[in-house]
């Protein structure tokens, strides 16, 4: 099963090798990986998706927080989340299917950010399911590209 | 004041308390090299860096104090690695210390450059590359105090040599407080009541000691406990010396090469308290079928161990002592148990000759009288100095448990031997392993260190050879030494005495003299190359299942 860890961790270098390291040296699969500076500077945030049972995901979990490096790491795949992908994508698109693409995008509020003479670039953010499906609809245009970010989820606040 | 980096370093070691460094020059450490002159640390040459990391995780496991190393960039780094991912998996504080090509250089694969902060990112418990002068003072208190506390461990300091050259204020650094490194010391109440009423309420109790209880000092709470609970007492490896060996309640070593005593208490227990322990695959045999009948109560101060490779029944992360002492205190009232079972004695019978469990027993009965500390290499001597020396005090066995490096024994011994200048130090070593450590020989020479080896020679590799006859069926490739060496010889070459033991009743006057002689000693017993370490659990089974005639 994917779980979805939020970990905070020094924002030093070479962080990210001792993460990424102590993944793959006990063999534990990352699905995907995203690290930003957190409002304070001196702290970064990672989003890891990894994929395993229980068991390892405790593991991984006890791992993490061994690093001396890592201050905080919370499991978030059971809360409440607001979970965003950034996609960018370049179709093929002749001039017609150009505003077909920009009408088409325009139900998952997605955006053209770029016009080329025979392609454009749509720019989406969504959860993992939306993205998804606005793959799936530009499929029969033809796609050139795609470039993806990994999973950002932050935890909703209390209602 | 100002100070160049490397004598600030050479400062801030002293400032921990730093009182030997053991490691080997060049060219990236030349500043800290010329610092080290106007030191009082005593700075000891070694012949290979890898002796030096040894060394240094001897000096460590002896003294309970961090060991220090130091070697240049490139190859001396190198070195390096296998002594501290020795340590790495034995929990042995070491504060390791690289040469680096000037920063400016790092990246461009220049003279003698190695990424020893990447390389040795497994294997250390936290590393650092220094980048600016300044920082040295708190990189240096950081690093002793992560190798010291919590579960201790392995901590490399790489500096640049434009670093060690840089001109800067010493400015001491007191107080180390790292936010994202708190080791939780305190057991939680609620899990340490739960686990004396499964220890009390228990009929057959086995407490497991670990090397977690001689690294947190908890040898007197384990008596105290397994006086008050009736409890067997048995060991791994790492924790021999934790609880007295000539205690009637010390049953022994578990595990695959473990003791029938201890064995059989542990598959047939109802409780199982395992204490700074990581429940190895030579310990339970198959996690499966180890100890089938017993609720695991796991103490450790590293919460990753617990529940690794055995699910536990009730998990306490703390420190053993603090816990275990706790666990007294809340027993005061209870009228001391004995537990009268019948186990197999852990000290079978064995027929005199020459051979290594007659020999060792005979150092055990010879030694009694002396404060021994024994260090060994890896492979059959190992397992059965284990067996049949006896090991009453913490600190009196220094061997590789986790890694199983050879050539381990030798250099451990010189710091050993430095840490405790009153005790005699014996390495317990084949001829295999012996000729891995044997450049330190010229160390152990130079330091005039009174130092025992005794080396079982059996022209052979043993341990491999016994399971080549396990698992291959008899079939056994690359085990042999075809050319053997004279190692009185060799003991003339570096000024040791030497004995070569020709017949059983030689055994006690040697070490009469050898324990008595306060020289160098190198002693060779010639043992058969078809003895086995006995019994043994193969692959697959549980620590019931001993064969004791394969």
């Amino acid at each position: 099963m994917k779980h979805t860890l939020a970990v905070l961790v020094e924002n030093h270098p070479g962080v990210l090798q001792r993460v990424s390291g102590l993944f793959a040296r006990r063999g534990y699969n990352i699905i995907s990986l995203v690290v930003s500076e957190t409002e304070d500077s001196s702290i970064s945030r990672m989003t890891i998706v990894v994929d395993g049972d229980e068991r390892i995901i405790e593991q991984v979990t006890k791992q993490l927080n061994k690093l001396i490096d890592v201050i905080k790491v919370q499991d978030v795949t059971n809360e409440d989340t607001v979970d965003r992908q950034l996609l960018l994508v370049r179709v093929n698109a002749d001039n017609p299917a150009k505003a077909e693409i920009a009408q088409l995008m325009d139900i998952f509020r997605a955006r053209i950010v770029d016009i080329g003479r025979k392609s454009v670039i749509v720019e989406a953010t969504g959860d993992e399911e939306k993205i998804e499906a606005i793959i799936r609809s530009l499929q029969p245009f033809g796609i050139q590209e795609i470039v993806k970010t990994g999973i950002c989820s932050m935890v909703r606040g209390p209602k | 004041m100002k100070m160049n980096g490397a004598q600030i370093l050479v400062k801030a070691l002293e400032d921990q308390g730093v009182d030997v460094i053991f490691g080997y020059p060049g060219g990236a450490v030349l500043e800290i090299f010329d610092a080290l002159r106007e030191s009082s640390i005593d700075f000891v040459l070694v012949r290979h860096e890898q002796g030096g990391a040894h060394a240094a995780s001897g000096y460590a496991r002896a003294s309970g104090k961090a060991g220090v190393c130091l070697a240049t960039s490139g190859p001396g780094a190198t070195n390096l690695v296998t002594g501290i991912a020795t340590a790495y998996m034995d929990s042995v504080p070491l504060v390791a210390i690289t040469g680096q090509v000037p920063k400016a250089m790092v990246g461009t694969d220049a003279f003698q450059e190695v990424d020893i902060t990447g390389i040795t990112s497994p294997i250390t418990k936290y590393n650092y590359l220094v980048q600016d002068v300044k920082n040295l003072p708190k990189i240096v208190a950081e690093a002793f105090y992560i190798a010291q506390s919590g579960r201790p461990g392995p901590v490399l300091i790489d500096i640049p040599r434009d670093v060690s050259m840089a001109v800067a204020e010493y400015v001491p650094y007191k107080k180390v407080d790292i936010r994202s490194y708190k080791p939780t010391l305190k057991g939680h109440p609620t899990m340490i009541k739960n686990a004396l009423k499964l220890l009390t309420q228990a009929e057959k109790p086995v407490i497991c000691t670990g090397g977690g209880v001689i690294s947190s000092g908890a040898h007197e709470e384990v008596k105290k406990l397994a006086n008050l609970t009736g409890a067997k007492v048995v060991s791994t490896m790492m924790g021999l010396g934790a609880f007295p060996g000539n205690h009637p309640d010390f049953l022994g070593m578990l595990g695959t090469y473990g003791n029938e005593a201890a064995n059989l208490a542990v598959q047939n227990c109802d409780c199982f308290l395992a204490l700074g322990m990581r429940f190895d695959d030579r310990v339970v045999g198959d996690p499966e079928k180890f100890a089938p009948r017993a609720k695991i109560v796991h103490i450790d101060i590293d919460p990753a161990e617990i529940g690794k490779n055995i699910a536990v029944d009730i998990p306490i992360v703390g420190d053993i002592k603090n816990v275990l002492r706790d666990m007294i205190a809340q027993l005061k009232d209870i009228t001391p148990k004995t537990n009268n079972d019948d186990y197999p004695h852990p000290n079978v019978r064995i027929e005199e000759g020459l051979n290594a469990p007659w020999v060792l027993r005979t150092l055990k009965r010879i030694g009694a009288s002396k404060k021994l500390i024994i260090t060994t290499d890896v492979g059959q001597h190992q397992l059965w100095a284990a067996h049949h020396l006896s090991f009453n005090e913490p600190r009196t066995l220094i061997s590789s448990g986790g890694l199983g490096t050879m050539g381990y024994g030798i250099p451990a011994a010189i710091g050993a031997q430095l840490a405790h200048p009153e005790k005699t130090v014996v390495v317990i070593t084949g001829d295999g392993s012996f000729q891995m450590g044997m450049p330190e020989l010229g160390t152990i020479a130079e330091l005039n260190l009174p130092i025992k080896i005794i080396i079982f020679n059996n022209g052979t590799l043993g341990m491999v050879r016994q399971l080549q006859h396990h698992y291959c069926n008899k079939r056994y490739t690359g085990v042999f030494f075809k050319k053997t060496v004279d190692f009185m010889h060799l003991a003339k070459a570096y000024g040791a005495e030497g004995y070569r033991i020709e017949s059983a009743d030689e055994v006690p006057k040697v070490f009469k003299e050898a324990l008595e002689n306060n020289k160098f000693t190198i002693i060779e017993c010639p043992i058969a190359q078809e003895d086995l370490v006995l019994p043994i659990v193969l692959a697959g089974d549980g620590l019931e299942k001993m064969v004791f005639n394969p």
